[in-house]
């Protein structure tokens, strides 16, 4: 495929390998804020093209893991209502909640619909009129567009039967919480290419001045990581702390602005609760009061929901960096993706699954 | 978040229309897929557009893909006059 | 044999009634009209319980498999293609000559007679296909709704004629690891299929017999130790499979395995790995280093072999599991999957 498998060469990926060999003089704390990367950066072992004095730590992008587990067992709660058709990405389906997860409703006969673009869920309400049809909004910036579309054509065309549950969160926010942290370590970032790609990365000049940080803006494939690092790493050894664009092949400084406009328009900011690190404000997109018909938190009132987290998991000490998978007693043990303990081991982009799927010795 | 893929685009249907409903045909690698242009209204036949659940985000910058592989050209020759 | 020609009164019954798996003359009419017909009749007259066979040898493979496919119908196949090629490979993973099915029905009242011809039809063919004869099956019929249209159960019988004990216990350190063709077309056809995940794309399913081209390997004296045909789960989980039962190391170069443009780039769209999606027409084989180039050529002398290929290698450690060489060349550990693979974004 063009445009991705030149990005998995090995010279070059070995090159790049060398040269930031070359240019390490110092240990330097550097994390991957996106989930997408954390995937790429395991499967294919680019953590061990790196020098050791480098150490890369995975940030909280995994939309799937820092979803409060309040927000799942509403998702849940609803999904097992008899006149509802529940739609989700595949993500979400395992992620458990305080009793029971997606996939057991749907064994139980409830109607969950794995979908691949919000859209498929809108065409779902079309053709059902009689049941209610309702997408888990799950994600960062980069899935608001096709969110925010789903909702603007629903109202549109006059559905009724049509809303979204949702949990959007926002990376900069993230980023500025886990660096203002008193256990911060962090002292680079790779910034989210998706994310920026929609959003651009206009919002990163004041985090990098007031944190002493440099920011790469990043892409998903081996040698954009690589290059990430090598360019972050430069800056480290040069005592600067700038804002550079690494994927400049999707990213423009400004971003995408007819996809920031819809953004805006169908979504407003909001304090949003990150599971693990707790609440940050102004950190997550809930529906803007034109859009409040299509909200399922309001059409579903489902009042207080008890939650009880697992008091074994360190989820919010991986996702902040802190703690690395392995690091955690319950890992592989209690722990696994076939009896996940918390999202971060249920969800493919998850620190911890991405940790027992590619690097768990056999 | 994140999983977006480049693809090409083969036709667009709309282009004249409401902007909202701009769509186009993508080849992925031989996999074909209908996909929204909504926010690439700009996008032409033959472009590379990177798409998430559906929607194209961005036009492959095509130049600056380049630039990746010149840089890495230019050390890998820096490599080897140096050794 | 086509519906034109359909010796079952499909007229008269468009669909598939609870009677037919009544054991009366609804059912006799079925079987003799349609099973019979398409099938031949068992090799001792007379509709008995059961079927007696006389076998040429005296060790025997004997396998079972049941399939639910959804949908029924696929590029390249359909669950009547399945049922005789799954059962018929898994005898031959045992390195046996294939020689008689079972086929047990258990359809769903209201199931389309055309449907139901058509997917006779196309197991008529594949047995043929395959050289093995149905001699004696089952039919039952569930109430509407509780079936998804058709299940199929086929066991079968094959008998060995080699003196290779061909199993994980036979693996050894240093064998080499060959695949027959590209991974991955099987699951991606079907999912093409389905409803909701609709992209377009003219990739068929590899549905086929393999034990032609496995009668090669063995006629030529290939010293194989072990086969597995890739089903679900796809190629990580059959590797998998072998590393713990036979307790060893085994190391795999992902560059090395083939994967069709078109299966990798669906399997991009939908977040899959190729590794895990499913195959049906694929086996790896597991042949000592110095008989692999040899394998090589007579796999790729055959139809299902042509993309035959060597892709990785069993390691002296004795630690179970898989490990993989990525296309940027660094190791690191292919597991089974749990589950089911799901479509992610992220």
């Amino acid at each position: 495929m063009k445009y991705l498998d030149e990005y998995r060469d090995p010279k070059l990926a070995a090159q790049l390998s060398r040269q930031i060999h070359k240019i390490t003089t110092k240990p330097w704390v550097i994390m991957e804020v996106c989930g997408g990367q954390t995937h790429s950066i395991v499967k294919f072992g680019i953590d061990t093209l790196l020098p050791d004095k480098i150490e890369l730590v995975h940030g909280p992008g995994c939309p799937v893991c820092v979803t409060p587990l309040e927000m799942i067992d509403r998702a849940l709660a609803i999904a097992a209502r008899q006149d509802v058709i529940f739609c989700s990405f595949g993500d979400m389906l395992r992620v458990p909640g305080t009793e029971t997860d997606l996939l057991s409703i749907k064994a139980q006969g409830g109607d969950v619909r794995i979908v691949y673009s919000p859209l498929d869920a809108v065409k779902i309400a079309m053709d059902n009129p009689k049941k209610e049809v309702v997408f888990f909004a799950v994600g960062f910036e980069t899935t608001a567009p096709a969110n925010a579309m789903a909702v603007y054509q629903a109202k549109e065309q006059g559905l009724k039967n049509f809303s979204l549950l949702v949990s959007h969160v926002l990376v900069p926010p993230a980023m500025e919480a886990i660096l203002s942290s008193k256990n911060n370590r962090v002292q680079g970032f790779l910034a989210a290419g998706h994310v920026c790609t929609v959003m651009g990365y206009r919002e990163y000049p004041p985090i990098a001045a007031k944190y002493k940080v440099p920011i790469v803006v990043t892409g998903f494939e081996p040698l954009d990581i690589l290059q990430g690092v090598a360019m972050c790493v430069q800056q480290l050894e040069d005592g600067r702390h700038e804002v550079e664009n690494q994927y400049a092949r999707s990213v423009k400084e400004q971003g995408n602005i007819p996809a920031q406009d819809l953004i805006s328009k169908v979504f407003c900011i909001t304090a949003r609760k990150w599971r693990g690190i707790g609440e940050i404000p102004q950190s997550g997109f809930s529906l803007s009061p034109e859009y409040k018909d299509y909200d399922a938190e309001v059409k579903f009132n489902l009042g207080n929901i008890k939650t009880q987290e697992s008091p074994e998991c360190i989820s919010g000490l991986i996702l902040q960096g802190v703690k690395k998978p392995h690091e955690c007693p319950a890992f592989g043990t209690k722990c696994t993706p076939e009896h996940p303990l918390g999202a971060t081991m249920v969800s493919s982009e998850g620190a911890c699954a991405a940790y027992y799927r590619y690097k768990r010795i056999p | 978040m994140c999983l977006a893929i480049p693809g090409k685009i083969e036709s667009i249907t709309g282009a004249n229309g409401d902007v909202m409903n701009i769509k186009g045909k993508v080849n992925f690698g031989g996999t074909l897929k209908e996909v929204s242009l909504a926010y690439v209204p700009q996008a032409q036949v033959g472009d590379y557009v990177i798409v998430h659940v559906g929607f194209a985000l961005s036009i492959v910058d095509q130049e600056e893909a380049m630039k990746t592989f010149e840089y890495l050209k230019e050390m890998g020759e820096l490599e080897e006059l140096k050794s | 044999m086509d519906s034109l020609n359909c010796p079952f009164p499909i007229q008269q019954y468009p669909h598939v009634l609870l009677a037919h798996g009544g054991g009366g003359k609804l059912m006799q009419q079925l079987i003799e009209k349609m099973f019979t017909v398409a099938f031949g009749p068992k090799p001792v007259s007379g509709l008995h319980d059961s079927t007696v066979l006389n076998l040429p040898a005296n060790k025997i493979a004997f396998t079972t498999d049941s399939f639910v496919v959804h949908p029924l119908f696929f590029p390249g196949g359909d669950i009547g293609t399945l049922a005789v090629n799954g059962t018929v490979n898994d005898l031959a993973m045992s390195g046996a000559r294939p020689l008689y099915l079972s086929l047990a029905f258990i359809l769903e009242e209201g199931l389309s007679m055309e449907t139901l011809w058509q997917i006779v039809r196309s197991i008529k063919k594949a047995a043929d296909s395959a050289g093995v004869k149905i001699v004696t099956g089952d039919t039952k019929v569930v109430d509407r709704g509780k079936g998804d249209g058709i299940y199929i159960n086929t066991s079968g019988i094959g008998i060995i004629e080699h003196d290779l004990s061909i199993a994980p216990a036979s693996v050894q350190a240093g064998d080499a690891i060959l695949i027959n063709g590209d991974i991955g077309r099987h699951g991606i056809a079907v999912m093409a299929t389905r409803e909701g995940l609709d992209f377009e794309t003219t990739i068929e399913s590899d549905c086929a017999a393999l034990n032609g081209v496995v009668d090669l390997l063995i006629k030529d004296g290939i010293d194989i130790h072990c086969m597995r045909d890739l089903t679900r789960g796809g190629l990580a989980s059959a590797l998998n499979e072998i590393a713990q039962d036979a307790s060893k190391t085994i190391q795999i170069d992902e560059a090395s395995v083939p994967v069709k443009e078109q299966v990798a780039s669906a399997c991009a769209i939908m977040g899959f790995d190729p590794l895990y999606v499913a195959n049906e027409g694929r086996f790896i084989a597991f042949v000592p280093e110095s008989e692999a180039a040899m394998a090589l050529e007579i796999l790729q002398s055959h139809p299902l072999g042509l993309g035959a290929c060597l892709i990785g290698e069993v390691l002296g450690e004795h630690r179970p599991g898989v490990t993989l060489k990525s296309f940027i060349g660094a190791n690191r550990v292919l597991d089974m999957i749990s589950g089911q693979q799901l479509p992610r974004i992220c």
